[in-house]
């Protein structure tokens, strides 16, 4: 049976904000998203802070359940088989979540058994991807709380990988990292990609990253796919010369916010 | 089954790691057991009173093994709030049911070694002596109210679930309650009347009560050097209804579990600030 790697069909998730006790509405993080990611794609999706980017990679990581919509993965469609996707699935989020006191080594291993591998083959695994990733070998026995956040999220790279995950959701991987590290992760991201068919699904704020990385990107505003398509794709319809002028165009970002990018519905349609 | 047996290791193997990354403070809070325990041992001596220095010893003892399994199975989930790994515990592909066997274990091994080292560290306070007790009693009886307190270290867990900082809270202001109920340092029957049923509610009460006969404590042929315990079936009662607790409140716990998880889930609740 042919199916997409990841597969979102009118997904929509709104959450209700308190306010006192009685009291509170409804913030729609998603809006009738949809779109589909191939085997061995990497697909961008960029939007604003607040647009609803970490709620649908966690939707997708089996820890949030959407109000209506279609997700699968590999087949495999939440929330019903979720066990099922959480063996295909890694996830590299913005924040280094580690046990910061446990060393890389002790913090790798656990994830490994955790995912019922054999600790020996995912010490060998990890220990290609951090030396693929530029880590010294001698820093695998350091505690996490004693390495720079480039380290760390080089380790949350190699912790996604020990299990080798067909699918790949990363959530801001590069944010706050050098610039060297940024081209190591880039560069080591690609090369997953073109070696294993890794299929990717990278949402990022930088705009070379998803020139470089992403064969199509999506732009997600406000809870909803404005705009999807490959880079010169998205630049010709908003006759843009840069990604970052498309992006804001496209997503009316560069409005005042009581203002709706008013090319949404018609950029729709055209996609 | 292979694959079962690493998952339950991983909580093991992740629990051990931290104690040794934590080993300051975990010696700080064995210290802290320890003495809490000889100073309330020390009134009995003070008193000159055998009997009430045993009663004292064992309510220290026990407490400290049940609030700890309690304390680390209801707070484990709000370590891995604190710690943010708490998302990635949860999308791995472990069933829930292993991922709470694996932390009730630790605990368990936990609970086992701290009480050791209160009960070695009291020999130095008192001149308590277990000849005659029956110690085999005391460890059916501990293994089968181990049940009720995973359960309810199980139901205690959701609530940093449910919220981040005040669930953590409201898992100390429960297990509070039970060191006040239970009957661990006296007899419920000095609790105000109103009180007194939480305490028949309570799985530390019974558990007291029968490790408490099996040591031989308010038996009058007790004596310093030679207890006289009472056998297994002479705390009968207190096994059956210790039993009933943790047929109960095992499963009920195990299910709490999975529908406030269901909950968090709906409601975007398992980020680290909840």
């Amino acid at each position: 049976m042919e199916y997409s790697a990841i597969h979102v069909r009118n997904l929509s998730k709104s959450f209700r904000k308190r306010r006192g006790f009685r009291s509170g509405s409804r913030i729609q993080a998603l809006e009738s998203v949809t779109f589909e990611v191939e085997e061995g794609e990497t697909y961008g999706l960029l939007g604003p802070n607040g647009s609803g980017k970490s709620s649908l990679i966690r939707i997708l990581s089996t820890l949030l359940v959407p109000d209506s919509g279609e997700v699968s993965l590999m087949g495999h469609s939440l929330p019903h088989e979720q066990q099922e996707v959480r063996r295909i699935i890694g996830r590299v989020s913005v924040d280094a979540a580690f046990y910061k006191k446990l060393s890389a080594r002790e913090n790798l291993l656990y994830t490994a058994l955790l995912y019922g591998r054999k600790a020996a083959e995912a010490e060998k695994r990890a220990m290609e991807v951090l030396e693929r990733l530029g880590f010294q070998n001698t820093s695998f026995s350091t505690p996490l709380e004693e390495m720079s956040r480039g380290m760390q999220q080089k380790i949350s790279i190699a912790r996604a990988l020990v299990i080798d995950p067909p699918v790949l959701l990363l959530d801001e991987p590069t944010t706050g990292l050098d610039p060297k590290s940024r081209r190591d992760v880039q560069s080591f991201l690609e090369e997953l990609r073109s070696a294993q068919g890794t299929t990717i699904l990278l949402t990022t704020h930088d705009m070379a990253e998803a020139e470089r990385l992403c064969g199509r990107i999506g732009f997600l505003a406000q809870g909803r796919l404005v705009a999807e398509g490959t880079a010169d794709d998205l630049k010709r319809r908003a006759k843009a010369l840069t990604l970052d002028d498309a992006f804001i165009h496209l997503t009316g970002e560069g409005l005042s916010k009581k203002e709706k990018p008013a090319e949404e519905v018609a950029v729709l349609e055209k996609v | 089954m292979e694959t079962t047996l690493r998952q339950t290791w991983a909580f093991m193997f992740r629990g051990y790691h931290l104690t040794r990354r934590y080993i300051s403070w975990v010696i700080v809070f064995n210290f802290y057991a320890l003495v809490t325990s000889a100073t309330v041992a020390l009134i009995g001596v003070a008193a000159h009173d055998y009997q009430l220095t045993l009663t004292l010893v064992v309510g220290a003892l026990l407490w400290n093994f049940l609030s700890m399994l309690y304390n680390e199975i209801a707070m484990s989930i709000a370590y891995e709030r604190w710690e943010g790994t708490l998302e990635y515990t949860f999308m791995a592909p472990v069933s829930r049911s292993i991922h709470l066997l694996g932390i009730s274990l630790f605990s368990l091994l936990n609970s086992i070694v701290q009480t050791i080292i209160v009960l070695v560290g009291l020999m130095f306070f008192t001149d308590i002596d277990f000849r005659g007790a029956n110690l085999i009693g005391v460890l059916v009886v501990l293994a089968v109210s181990t049940l009720a307190f995973i359960g309810l270290g199980l139901m205690a867990a959701v609530l940093p679930v449910m919220s981040a900082e005040r669930g953590a809270e409201a898992t100390h202001i429960f297990q509070g309650s039970l060191l006040l109920v239970s009957g661990v340092y006296y007899p419920v029957e000095v609790l105000p009347k109103w009180m007194q049923p939480l305490s028949a509610m309570s799985p530390a009460t019974y558990t007291l009560t029968a490790c408490r006969k099996l040591i031989g404590v308010g038996n009058i042929d007790s004596r310093p050097g030679h207890l006289v315990g009472s056998s297994v079936s002479q705390v009968g009662h207190e096994l059956l209804i210790l039993g009933f607790m943790g047929a109960v409140m095992l499963p009920l716990g195990l299910w709490i579990f999975g529908r406030v998880e269901a909950w968090a889930k709906q409601h975007g609740k398992l980020k680290r600030t909840g």
